[in-house]
């Protein structure tokens, strides 16, 4: 079956715009080096149709960047995506159109991703009118439809959204996302600025629309214990790469990479009383000037000389499960 | 001397607002021990960050701590004048916030604001000073710290700034610490970092301290008792292993029974419904009522307060042992 999105040898890279001193200095044939971040370096993922995919990594590792070059609002510097099997450049203009359509982003604060001005029906209302998804006389219809399958009563379509509680604002983001009908969404860090007991009635929204509406996601968080829940694969990033990608399970009961190991071991548990932290070294390295060969070389408990010359590949390492580290060699 | 270190007797704090004084925090009482870490729970509103202020005397106008007792080594804080309670804050207590940025000034070296912080309230010379700084930046993990103590805020990356920060708290050697969700900002490795270092700061010199956060996992591994607040008020405190394995209060056990880890992996998770209420607004009798499912007509009274075997307890229809999460 064709893969709902694989993405193959993708990197971005993010440089500041030349000043005009340096356009002239390389017109001259003098060549400065640019500062450049490499916000993903040779990532290649596949996402089932129907499957959800969790995201993890701390700040800096790219997680974010990867989820909006999928839905199409960065481009990527190298390497290609495809959308059911086609990449947006070989589809008509028209199907391209609808091929972004089809993902879907839910933003970390939906108190910046929602117009203030706007009340929650126009929030709502106004892309699905725009792509033909539903009529101007069916709107307010439609428009409740969305709302109350997000969990919100449609009484309250005619408010602004500083009238709605956090989590309610969350969940207009989702009712706005729904309404051009995508079957793909991808969550960045959707939950993470809730309180305890909100963000589990919104994972459970998700759950129930995954269901109800066979959605694909790609659910990026820092948070470990949510992800757990929710995802049916995990892709663990640094520092712009892919270090490990296993089934859920597999992950969390047998984790290869150090850098794993180390995450699951720093999380706070409720369970398990620690009066000892020991916890990994040092800094998250700047994205400007990552290390060599392993990007994790310097934290790594386990590190070899060789770690710091070469990078590892991303390999197989059991059934769906890689990892990219030298000691599986 | 047995006396605890710090006493909290019936805290109350008021907001005036336009549609008049609004309770933000009341009943609040607890003490705390040399060396203990006391975590405080609750979620945004929950009035947790307004118990931490009000202990530093730093409620401002609209705000006034209106009721109550803060017994700080027998002395009540309230009652002391602005200037010994200058003395004390920073020295004896110190707090550290979430965000590094409101304790650091972006335009002045870590050093200048180190050695002004010590000779606030003691007279040494700069020098004695500056060694004091390199150390405590030193004790909370920041690599060469001699050189570290001439950048500017910055240049340090948001983990960085947090240890700036509690190293500066750090600098009299205070007797109780108020961290406000230190950590939250922090990627999950440097949480660690900083857990460990306050973990240690607790043991080996004794300092007090008050962990305010809406991470109960966090609490888990880190303090030795837990209050769980809920609309202004504490509604559950005790020993941090017993309230976790077998939290009685609803709210407790809703939240505890709704975090991922207590759930099956891709089944729903259990959920409490419904929102925090507002504070100016809050429902007649028990404020979780209206969220609670074992709710009664009684609840509509205000809920009695309960101290079974050290722990405190504010409902009228606790969760029993036996259906504990």
């Amino acid at each position: 079956m064709t893969p709902r999105i694989e993405i193959t040898h993708v990197s971005k890279r993010f440089s500041r715009k030349s000043e005009l001193v340096e356009r002239l200095a390389e017109r001259a044939g003098l060549k400065a080096p640019k500062p450049v971040v490499h916000a993903l370096d040779d990532v290649s993922l596949t996402v089932g149709s129907g499957e959800v995919v969790g995201i993890v990594g701390e700040s800096g590792c790219g997680k974010s960047t990867l989820g909006r070059i999928v839905a199409g609002i960065l481009d990527a510097s190298a390497g290609e995506i495809r959308y059911k099997g086609q990449t947006l450049a070989e589809m008509p203009d028209r199907q391209a159109a609808q091929a972004r359509l089809d993902v879907q982003m839910i933003f970390q604060d939906p108190s910046s991703s929602l117009n203030p001005r706007h009340r929650v029906d126009e929030i709502v209302g106004a892309a699905a009118l725009r792509h033909g998804k539903t009529t101007r006389a069916g709107l307010a219809d439609y428009v409740a439809e969305q709302m109350r399958r997000a969990g919100l009563d449609p009484a309250m379509s005619r408010r602004f959204p500083h009238q709605f509680s956090g989590g309610q604002r969350q969940r207009i983001g989702i009712a706005r996302a729904l309404a051009v009908q995508p079957d793909m969404l991808i969550c960045d860090e959707s939950v993470a600025s809730l309180d305890v007991s909100i963000q589990a009635q919104i994972l459970n929204l998700f759950m129930d629309l995954r269901r109800d509406l066979n959605l694909t996601y790609m659910f990026i968080s820092h948070d470990l214990s949510v992800v757990e829940h929710i995802s049916d694969r995990v892709v663990v990033m640094y520092l712009g790469r892919i270090v490990e990608e296993a089934p859920v399970a597999e992950l969390f009961a047998h984790p290869a990479h150090p850098y794993t190991r180390a995450l699951l071991q720093e999380i706070p548990q409720l369970d398990t009383k620690r009066r000892h932290y020991a916890p990994i070294k040092g800094e998250i390295p700047s994205p400007l000037a990552p290390p060599s060969g392993c990007h994790f070389h310097p934290r790594c408990p386990l590190a070899m000389p060789r770690c710091a010359l070469e990078r590892p590949e991303l390999r197989q390492i059991g059934p769906a499960h890689r990892s990219a580290c030298h000691l599986n060699d | 001397m047995t006396a605890p270190m710090l006493e909290i007797r019936n805290l109350r704090t008021e907001f005036a607002t336009d549609a008049g004084r609004v309770t933000v925090i009341d009943e609040v009482s607890f003490t705390l021990n040399r060396g203990q870490v006391l975590g405080l729970v609750g979620e945004s509103g929950s009035g947790k960050s307004v118990t931490g202020f009000s202990i530093m005397g730093l409620i401002d106008p609209p705000g006034q701590v209106s009721g109550g007792q803060i017994l700080f080594k027998g002395e009540d804080l309230r009652t002391l004048p602005e200037p010994r309670m200058r003395a004390l804050r920073g020295n004896r207590i110190a707090m550290i916030f979430q965000d590094p940025a409101m304790t650091l000034n972006p335009v002045l070296r870590i050093d200048t604001q180190m050695i002004e912080t010590i000779l606030a309230h003691e007279k040494v010379s700069k020098t004695v000073a500056r060694d004091r700084a390199r150390d405590a930046l030193g004790m909370v993990g920041i690599p060469s710290p001699e050189e570290r103590l001439r950048a500017y805020p910055h240049q340090f990356s948001g983990g960085m700034r947090q240890r700036v920060a509690i190293a500066i708290a750090l600098l009299h050697r205070p007797d109780l610490i108020i961290a406000d969700e230190p950590t939250t900002a922090l990627d999950v490795t440097i949480q660690a970092q900083i857990l460990a270092v306050v973990q240690r700061l607790a043991r080996d010199h004794g300092t007090g301290l008050i962990w305010i956060t809406h991470d109960l996992s966090v609490i888990a591994g880190l303090a030795d008792r837990v209050a769980v607040m809920y609309a202004g008020r504490i509604v559950e405190h005790g020993d941090v292993d017993t309230v976790i394995r077998t939290p009685r209060h609803p709210y407790t056990h809703g939240l505890i029974g709704s975090l991922p880890s207590r759930n099956p992996r891709g089944q729903h998770l259990k959920q409490i419904t419904g929102t925090t209420p507002a504070i100016a607004a809050l429902p007649q009798g028990c404020a979780f009522r209206p969220r609670c499912a074992r709710a009664t007509e009684a609840c509509l009274a205000a809920p009695p307060v309960t101290q079974t075997e050290g722990r405190l307890l504010r409902c009228f229809h606790p969760v029993t042992e036996g259906e504990a999460a």
